[in-house]
């Protein structure tokens, strides 16, 4: 993209065997920039986080961070601050020693009282001053990643890397530790590459988010771009929720629940094609005339979300905001109709 | 019900002690008796208890020079196991895991050769050193680092197994960690249990050994004991008891250590 990308990751590679880790993967990353990547298990989002930090070694590939290639040097010089998933603090010290260890190392560089006003500023940061003389041991799973952030923090990092921190953590603190580390990371402008494969998590924090998929990026784009308009059918289904419902494409548009509507770029321009169509596109009106009925309702608080059985026998998912979907309960007679969004449509099969 | 569940929990209780009651009968009983024909005089017949046995460990003229030879050697294997098994150890589990089963089967081998044949191997070796080198026994420490491999390395093995060392590593190597400090400062203290636990198996194995020590003819503490053994049986049986309490006092001396250590590997760290 472009040269005053802070971070360039050129078509990196790694093979194992028969397995293409990355294959051909290019990311570029904006300073102060974070940007998630995301995807299925096995797409090497892990390895090209793994590669930045200098953990993996890559068949291909260049690395240049702040206009100096890192390629080749080695992760113990590449000022990297890495938050893993698996829980890492050095079970030896304390809360305190985890975060001075990187400052420690540069000794050089740090006098002793320099770290320890260094340490206080940063457990402060993350909420846990009060522990910082307490054993990893003795800190919850949610204190320990906070202890690990603040560990990769202390090195000032060039890019800070967090590596599905949150996925061992139960679903409340998940959430708060996510804005937290949002919060910071915006405070503190760390250029940042978070990798998971929870799509509100990054759809949430994310500047940006990478679609990966067998060692490429699909496509990357802020967060609403990437959901509203998604390039590839991988895409379009993988982010969030999308009913498939087949019509016939032509012109840029598409035929479907008796309406026409756009077509994205990259979908099939002519013949019979599969809209990928996102349930809040959906109209849903009660109507005795409608030839739809509602399956079911679920309430998700500001929202409703309907299973709607259709005249072929069919079933599609939309939601609606609550108040308008007072009135819509199972059983009810409804009619079916798309909001003018456009829709990527795939080709049948 | 519950008048069952009592009778039972009863039961089960005294079968406990019965059983903690017969082992431990079985280990003092002989350690009784020691210390019992310890304490009598050499001439059997007389009546009374007396020292004499335990004052005359004093006057040994082979036995302390033995002693220190024994601990130095066994310093000297301890340096081996924390300067060059573990930090092997780590090595093959970290950066090496295919040669895990390996090194694994090189370390249990000393358990499985038996100690004759090992001697027989390794005696013209030994024949070498005395006639080039020295004579002293210390350099039995050779031998020994070899025959604690199995015992030591099983204790390492757990520990690095019971921890996510390959992440401490990672975590370090990006907060600029070199490979020693990984594996001196982060890896090592955080398996110190088990490294300590095996280097004590090591200990008492080295100051316990006799026959490869016997067979090539160096005086250790061991040989020494069974020397004495040969012309006052009293006197040797004081020197084992004595030793056995030496090896509970290094026993009782490793709670302290640790806690120690623990604070001396955040300092160096």
């Amino acid at each position: 993209m472009s040269a005053s990308a802070y971070v360039q990751l050129v078509d990196l590679a790694k093979y194992f065997g028969k397995v293409k880790a990355l294959d051909g993967f290019s990311l570029d990353i904006a300073e102060g920039e974070l940007v998630a990547l995301l995807g299925p298990s096995g797409c090497g989002k892990t390895t090209a986080l793994r590669a930045l930090a200098g953990l993996q070694e890559l068949d291909r590939g260049k690395m240049i961070v702040s206009d100096k290639d890192i390629t080749f040097q080695n992760a113990n010089k590449r000022g990297m601050g890495m938050v893993f998933q698996a829980y890492s603090l050095f079970p030896h010290m304390t809360a305190r020693e985890n975060v001075e260890y990187g400052l420690k190392l540069r000794a050089h560089k740090t006098t002793g009282d320099n770290r320890s006003s260094r340490s206080n500023e940063l457990l402060e940061l993350v909420g846990l001053s009060s522990h910082a003389n307490h054993f990893p041991y003795q800190l919850s799973g949610g204190q320990q990643q906070r202890v690990a952030l603040a560990r990769a923090l202390a090195i000032s990092p060039k890019v800070l890397l967090l590596d599905e921190p949150l996925s061992a953590l139960d679903a409340k603190v998940r959430t708060q530790l996510r804005e937290e580390i949002r919060r910071i990371q915006m405070e503190l402008g760390t250029t940042t590459l978070f990798v998971t494969h929870d799509q509100e998590e990054a759809l949430s924090i994310a500047d940006r988010v990478g679609v990966m998929r067998n060692g490429q990026l699909e496509q990357i784009a802020a967060p609403a771009e990437l959901y509203d308009r998604p390039k590839t059918a991988f895409v379009a289904e993988f982010v969030g929720l999308t009913n498939p419902i087949s019509g016939k494409v032509s012109g840029g548009s598409i035929e479907i629940l008796g309406g026409v509507v756009k077509t994205l770029p990259g979908s099939i321009t002519s013949g019979e094609g599969i809209a990928l169509v996102r349930p809040e596109s959906i109209d849903v009106v009660a109507s005795n005339s409608g030839n739809a009925r509602i399956f079911s309702v679920s309430f998700l608080g500001s929202s409703c979300r309907l299973s709607i059985s259709m005249a072929d026998g069919s079933r599609i998912t939309a939601q609606l905001p609550s108040p308008d979907a007072v009135g819509l309960t199972a059983g009810a007679k409804v009619k079916v109709s798309l909001l003018d969004l456009p829709v990527f449509v795939k080709a049948l099969g | 019900m519950g008048k069952a569940t009592m009778k039972q929990s009863w039961g089960t209780r005294l079968w406990r002690w019965t059983i903690i009651f017969l082992v431990s009968l079985y280990l003092l009983v002989p350690l009784y008796a020691m210390l019992d024909f310890s304490t009598k005089h050499f001439a059997m017949a007389r009546p009374g208890r007396t020292l004499e046995s335990w004052k005359a460990i004093t006057t040994q003229p082979d036995l302390f020079p033995a002693i220190v030879r024994s601990l130095t050697t066994a310093g000297i294997v301890m340096a081996l196991i924390l300067f060059l098994i573990v930090p092997t150890a780590i090595w093959v589990h970290l950066k090496l895991p295919k040669l895990r089963r390996a090194f694994e089967l090189i370390c249990l081998l000393p358990l499985a050769i038996p100690a004759i044949v090992i001697v027989v191997g390794i005696a013209p070796l030994y024949r070498w050193i005395s006639i080039h080198l020295t004579e002293s026994p210390i350099t039995l420490f050779g031998v020994y680092t070899m025959l604690i491999l199995p015992y030591t390395y099983r204790s390492l093995s757990a520990s690095l197994d019971s921890v996510d060392i390959h992440t401490l590593a990672e975590a370090a190597q990006t907060l600029g960690a070199n490979t020693s400090r990984i594996i001196f400062g982060i890896i090592m203290p955080t398996i110190k249990t088990g490294i300590i636990n095996g280097s004590f198996i090591a200990i008492a194995l080295v100051l316990g050994e006799y026959t490869i020590s016997n067979i090539l003819n160096y005086k250790t503490f061991q040989v020494v004991i069974a020397q004495i053994g040969r012309s006052n049986g009293n006197v040797a049986v004081a020197v084992s008891v004595a030793s056995l309490l030496f090896v509970l006092f290094i026993l009782l001396l490793i709670p302290t250590k640790k806690r120690h250590r623990a604070v001396l590997d955040v300092d160096v760290a």
